[in-house]
């Protein structure tokens, strides 16, 4: 599991490859945060190589939307496979969150 | 880890049964390994594939790093016990830390409304409890959290 980072353009993105779960979930949550600290402002989490999330990880997308928004950015996510998409349905989360069903279109929408 | 196929000589697929029997150390990079071993031989027992890629990871994760995190407080000297029984009719999975326990009932919270929508933390035990079919809580020696899902086609 581990995360790449790579700018297109003025946004900032990023894919979680394997699991977004408690042991990694720190990790996400820095690597994100060094960025927002360097000034950027736009944010697309791409879940197309992502096995499955847990409620740390979750947690870690709330906090770091919540963050980004403080410093007047914007977070959108990528990719869920319909799995994922239970997981955000279940908690609700698909409410909180722009989701987009394909990178193109999430870096579209900004 | 001790894991055991049950089979008779030449037994029908459906009375398979697989046992998996696992301690490991309060360290939440463990918790991977754990769950991959469990969900695979759900795989072999056809389960569904949501259910092999969603139920059983996800709370089975919540269930380990409780375990690890909060029962063990990630203490080095104390473990984590894994017992798993798979069937064609079932998986029962329990998780037992050397933690005092916890109230299921108090513990759980609804995340999806109001503000809790918002926090960082809370959704485990909920998680647990909507993708399992049933969570139990009891105290045998060790603090035991019981997970039981029926397989779906």
């Amino acid at each position: 599991m581990s995360f790449s980072i790579k700018k297109q353009g003025d946004i900032v993105v990023v894919d979680v490859e394997g699991q977004l779960i408690v042991g990694n979930r720190q990790e996400l949550k820095q690597k994100v945060l060094d960025e927002l600290e360097r000034g950027e402002k736009k944010f697309l989490i791409d879940f197309s190589q992502t096995g499955y999330i847990d409620s740390s990880g979750l947690g870690v997308l709330v906090s770091l939307s919540k963050k980004i928004r403080e410093q007047g950015g914007e977070l959108r996510l990528a990719n869920l496979n319909d799995d994922l998409k239970t997981l955000f349905e279940l908690t609700k989360l698909d409410t909180l969150f722009q989701i987009a069903d394909s990178r193109e279109r999430a870096l579209e929408t900004f | 880890m001790r894991s055991v196929l049950t089979t008779d000589p030449d037994p029908p697929f459906s009375a398979l049964r697989v046992r998996v029997e696992l301690e490991i150390p309060s360290d939440v990079r463990c918790i991977e390994r754990v769950v991959e071993l469990v969900a695979q031989q759900c795989q072999y027992l056809e389960y569904n594939p949501r259910q092999i890629a969603l139920n059983v990871p996800v709370a089975l994760t919540e269930a380990l790093s409780n375990a690890i995190l909060r029962g063990n407080h990630e203490d080095p000297g104390k473990n984590v016990q894994v017992r798993a029984e798979v069937t064609r009719e079932q998986l029962v999975v329990e998780v037992a830390d050397e933690g005092d326990g916890f109230d299921l009932d108090e513990c759980t919270l609804d995340p999806t409304v109001g503000e809790a929508l918002m926090r960082e933390d809370g959704r485990g035990l909920f998680l647990m409890r909507r993708l399992m079919d049933r969570i139990e809580r009891f105290y045998n020696h060790r603090n035991i959290v019981r997970m039981t899902m029926r397989r779906h086609d």
